[in-house]
């Protein structure tokens, strides 16, 4: 409802960003799919171009498809999936992102379900709670492996000694174990806030009405409070699917991907960045692309039918 | 000066069109009423004279000039919305001010001009509270004082006095009539209220549907409807429309007949009813009565001292000067 | 109506409660307590919760050590710049969709949104490679550029759901009233979305202080913020746990207070106005 004028305003307001948006991800994801498709290996020799090193001629390049590099078909799609770290790195994934989601959720509509009960100091509790999400992702690993998980030095340890157990040490004998709980303890406050917030919105004459109605506690919270959350559950299951599939400082800080912890993402890093093998990892990232996108398609039907509201 | 013309107007939203081709003239220091149920596109129509809206097709002129394809604001309206649209960051004095500087106006001349307005509606002491802090009525005044500061060639209103309380409403119609008369500048005003059109009102535009039904003073109206729907819809409570065997008996496809116009007898008359719910105003009594000929019950008037018992048996009398009478299309017979 | 609830209940839910808390946020408390012990007392056994001997030394060390404060301003500069970049671009944009919108305006929001899904380590290398060629590898205008638009989708559609709250009549008055679409901008919209747009700011300078994989990946040494220094002592020979505290404690602190005023916004940001 507007004029043309209007219109046409609104549009050219809109250009810078859709267009900085648009070449965010055509640029780099198309490159990622050509490299994906050619043998290219910096370290022995393979170069992008013959002649200058200008952006200009890796324009040049790039338009004609990197034709200093060798095409090499699905190979190192086939190879990806086929070398012996791709499986482990999906169980890992999977793991990861399964136990951490499992424990956030079942420990934060816990979590919420306290603090939206009466009690003093409300303010102060939440924001305890809040805190860990706001500590970046380098700082708590190193903290949690250091201080806390250290087999020597650690509190884990003390404690540990304290009952007169063998210290454990975490990151590499219970190497999994020990990153979910690191990853779960940022994400809880994220899981707890959002299912709080969710409750709060719940019509309390609703619960009323039950209780007229003969619900115990019980009753309320299967047949009113968790349906009212489900939504919000399922919207926390998204979003921290998508952060969690591409979890990188936490392994990159505690274990760099030793002890059977090396994530898809972790792998694709390594191919990339360590081995230097860019057609393999850009093979990997196609396939982390397309994992992504699957789970994102989910969230944005959710999303998208909300806008309609 | 304020005169404005719509010539063949339409509008469509995307494929739907909601004005179909519209011609009205709306002349200089008239006090106009769009009025319609819900959905009518009156307030459409008021928007597309704004220039909130593109119109589809054809022309609006004001004071003879084409302003088409003029920006709102440079058409020389003002207008008052629904919400009020006060700037809730702004004090009142900037809310007044607001139109005057946009047009670059000095600020001596802003001074004067919102000093004046603020006399004028009773907003001096509030000038320096935000709008947040005022009473529904008084923010509705602020909504006016910003219209009337810049002295424009129209006031344009939609529909704005719905969200104020029944009292305060019967206050700001006065209010805004008193405006006119002071001014005297071409008002459009538009509601779904028609005791709000019939009271205000120099003109009445009655729409339905993106079409003209009627246009003409509050008695024309009332007196003539130019068909069933305006009928209908002018007057309260409502007018009672009656077809079938009875309406024939008078040549006509549908017969309409005031409840004032109902003479009531307990003895004698041609219609014969049993008495339903009585609403007791004191001044008047409603009494709805269920006759054999019409599946609605009739609403007739009398005088507030009568009380019916409910279910008691009457006889009614239409006054034959007052029948109207409606063809097949419902359109008026002369 | 909230109900009265009996005096036992309470104590009982508010002790549960603050024994919770208290353990969640046990890491950070125990952390920011450490940076204030000797290297002795840090690792002593059994720990010292308290009566140990408060100490600023860490924090002078870690300081002249690793020129903390060269890390702590890339980190402003990053998050700083990176936002009001977004936000400078965004808000005409939301202004756009949340006002005028067209057939169009949800499928461009949504696709928006999946932008920022794309995983990063998909398009690793080519960033990688366009940094080297443009010369803009360890710059912090290149991560400042990387780390606005990984959160332009954010931006807009959190300044977006703000907007929408905005009655589009006001803005429609102020045209009448005869602002031009810049003065509507500068003197309506951006007043009245100020609330809106400072928790844009807020939640978004958080996500891209603590962003770390950019942030690892594309610098080295003159663009590296506090998460690169941070990672730095991950090596063996960092190992000390009052200095690693010290450097832990100043570059969470800062974040940490800017992240509870920003709680209730929160909510909204990350969950792109799914949930408020």
């Amino acid at each position: 409802m507007a004029t043309k004028a209007s219109r046409s305003a609104a549009r050219i307001m809109m250009a810078p960003a859709v267009v900085l948006l648009l070449g965010w991800m055509l640029i780099p994801l198309s490159l990622t799919v050509i490299f994906s498709f050619k043998k290219f290996l910096p370290l022995r020799g393979d170069r992008i171009t013959d002649r200058g090193e200008g952006f200009g001629d890796f324009m040049w390049e790039y338009v004609r498809g990197f034709p200093t590099l060798d095409w090499v078909g699905f190979e190192n799609f086939s190879r990806f999936v086929g070398s012996s770290s791709f499986w482990p790195s999906v169980w890992t994934t999977l793991v990861i992102v399964g136990g951490v989601l499992a424990i956030t959720v079942v420990l934060g509509i816990l979590l919420s379900l306290l603090l939206d009960q009466p009690m003093w100091g409300q303010g102060v509790v939440r924001i305890l709670v809040i805190a860990p999400f706001f500590v970046m992702p380098t700082v708590s690993a190193l903290v949690w492996k250091n201080m806390f998980m250290d087999p020597v030095n650690g509190l884990f340890a003390h404690l540990w000694r304290f009952f007169g157990a063998e210290p454990v040490a975490w990151l590499s004998e219970a190497s999994m174990g020990s990153i979910v709980m690191i990853v779960s303890w940022q994400w809880l406050p994220f899981a707890t806030l959002i299912l709080l917030t969710a409750i709060q919105s719940l019509d309390s004459e609703q619960l009323e009405a039950a209780e007229m109605d003969g619900a115990g506690p019980l009753q309320r919270f299967g047949h009113i409070i968790l349906p009212h959350l489900g939504r919000a559950i399922t919207i926390v299951i998204l979003i921290q699917t998508i952060f969690l599939l591409s979890i990188f400082a936490e392994i990159f800080v505690t274990t760099g991907g030793a002890f059977g912890t090396r994530t898809l993402t972790y792998l694709i890093f390594q191919r990339v960045l360590e081995s230097q093998n860019v057609g393999l990892g850009s093979a990997g990232g196609v396939y982390a692309i397309i994992l992504a996108n699957i789970v994102a398609i989910f969230l944005m039907r959710i999303v998208g039918k909300n806008l309609d509201a | 000066m304020g005169r404005i013309q719509l010539k063949d107007v339409t509008k469509s939203f995307g494929d739907v069109q909601v004005i179909p081709p519209l011609n009205l003239t709306i002349e200089d220091g008239e006090f106009t009423v769009f009025v319609g149920p819900s959905g009518c596109g009156k307030s459409t129509l008021l928007r597309l004279i704004a220039g909130l809206e593109d119109i589809t097709s054809g022309v609006i002129e004001i004071n003879g000039e084409d302003a088409t394809d003029v920006v709102p604001a440079r058409r020389g309206l003002a207008m008052v919305f629904q919400s009020y649209a006060l700037y809730p960051h702004m004090s009142v004095r900037k809310n007044i001010a607001f139109p005057l500087r946009m047009a670059k106006m000095g600020q001596d001349e802003i001074d004067k001009r919102v000093t004046a307005a603020a006399e004028v509606l009773n907003l001096t002491d509030y000038l320096d509270r935000r709008p947040g802090q005022l009473s529904g009525g008084q923010r509705q005044r602020v909504a006016i004082g910003r219209a009337i500061v810049r002295e424009p060639a129209a006031f344009l209103f939609d529909e704005p006095l719905s969200n104020l309380d029944a009292a305060l409403r019967v206050g700001m119609r006065m209010e805004i009539s008193e405006l006119h008369k002071k001014l005297d500048t071409t008002m459009i005003y538009v509601t779904h209220d028609q005791v709000e059109a019939m009271t205000m009102a120099d003109k009445i535009v009655v729409l339905q549907a993106g079409n003209i039904e009627q246009v003409g003073s509050p008695l024309e109206l009332y007196q003539r409807p130019r068909n069933t729907f305006v009928a209908g819809f002018i007057g309260s409570p409502k007018m009672n429309l009656i077809s079938g065997a009875e309406a024939a008996k008078y040549d006509a496809a549908t017969i309409g007949i005031r409840p004032e116009h109902i003479d009531l007898s307990e003895t004698e008359g041609p219609w014969k009813g049993v008495v339903g719910v009585s609403e007791h105003l004191g001044s008047d009594t409603f009494f709805h009565i269920q006759c054999d000929f019409s599946d609605e019950p009739l609403t007739v008037r009398a005088s507030g001292e009568l009380t019916l018992e409910y279910g008691a048996t009457v006889h009614l009398t239409p006054r034959a000067e007052y029948l109207h009478r409606f063809d097949a299309e419902g359109l008026r017979i002369e | 109506m909230a109900r009265a609830v009996t005096t036992k209940r309470k104590t009982l839910t508010t002790a549960l409660a603050w024994a919770i808390g208290l353990l969640i946020f046990f890491p950070i408390l125990w952390t920011i307590l450490t940076s204030f012990k000797t290297e002795a007392q840090a690792i002593a056994n059994p720990p010292i919760f308290l009566n140990f001997d408060w100490t600023l030394e860490n924090y002078a060390i870690v300081q002249e050590r690793s020129d903390y404060m060269r890390f702590l301003w890339n980190s402003v500069i990053l998050a700083g710049g990176s936002t009001l970049l977004g936000i400078i671009i965004a808000v005409p944009a939301a202004w756009s969709m949340a006002f005028v919108p067209s057939k169009r305006t949800k499928d461009i929001l949504l696709w928006m949104l999946s932008t920022k899904m794309l995983p990063a380590v998909g398009v690793l290398y080519p960033i990688y490679l366009l940094f080297i060629e443009l010369g803009l590898l360890d710059s912090r205008a290149g991560l400042v550029i990387v780390l606005m638009l990984i959160n332009l989708p954010i931006i807009v559609w959190m300044l977006y759901t703000y907007f929408r709250e905005i009655p589009g009549e006001i803005l429609e008055a102020a045209r009448m009233d005869g602002a031009t679409l810049k003065e509507e901008l500068l003197y309506i919209l951006t007043p009245m979305a100020i609330p809106g747009i400072a928790s844009t700011v807020l939640l978004n300078f958080i996500l891209a202080w603590n962003e770390a994989f950019w942030t690892l990946n594309l610098t080295a040494v003159d663009a590296a913020p506090l998460t690169a220094f941070i990672a730095s002592y991950s090596s063996p020979e960092g190992l000390f746990f009052a200095k690693l505290s010290a450097a832990s404690t100043m570059a969470i602190a800062p974040i940490l207070i800017l992240g509870w005023f920003s709680q209730k916004q929160l909510v909204r940001g990350l969950t792109f106005g799914a949930v408020k």
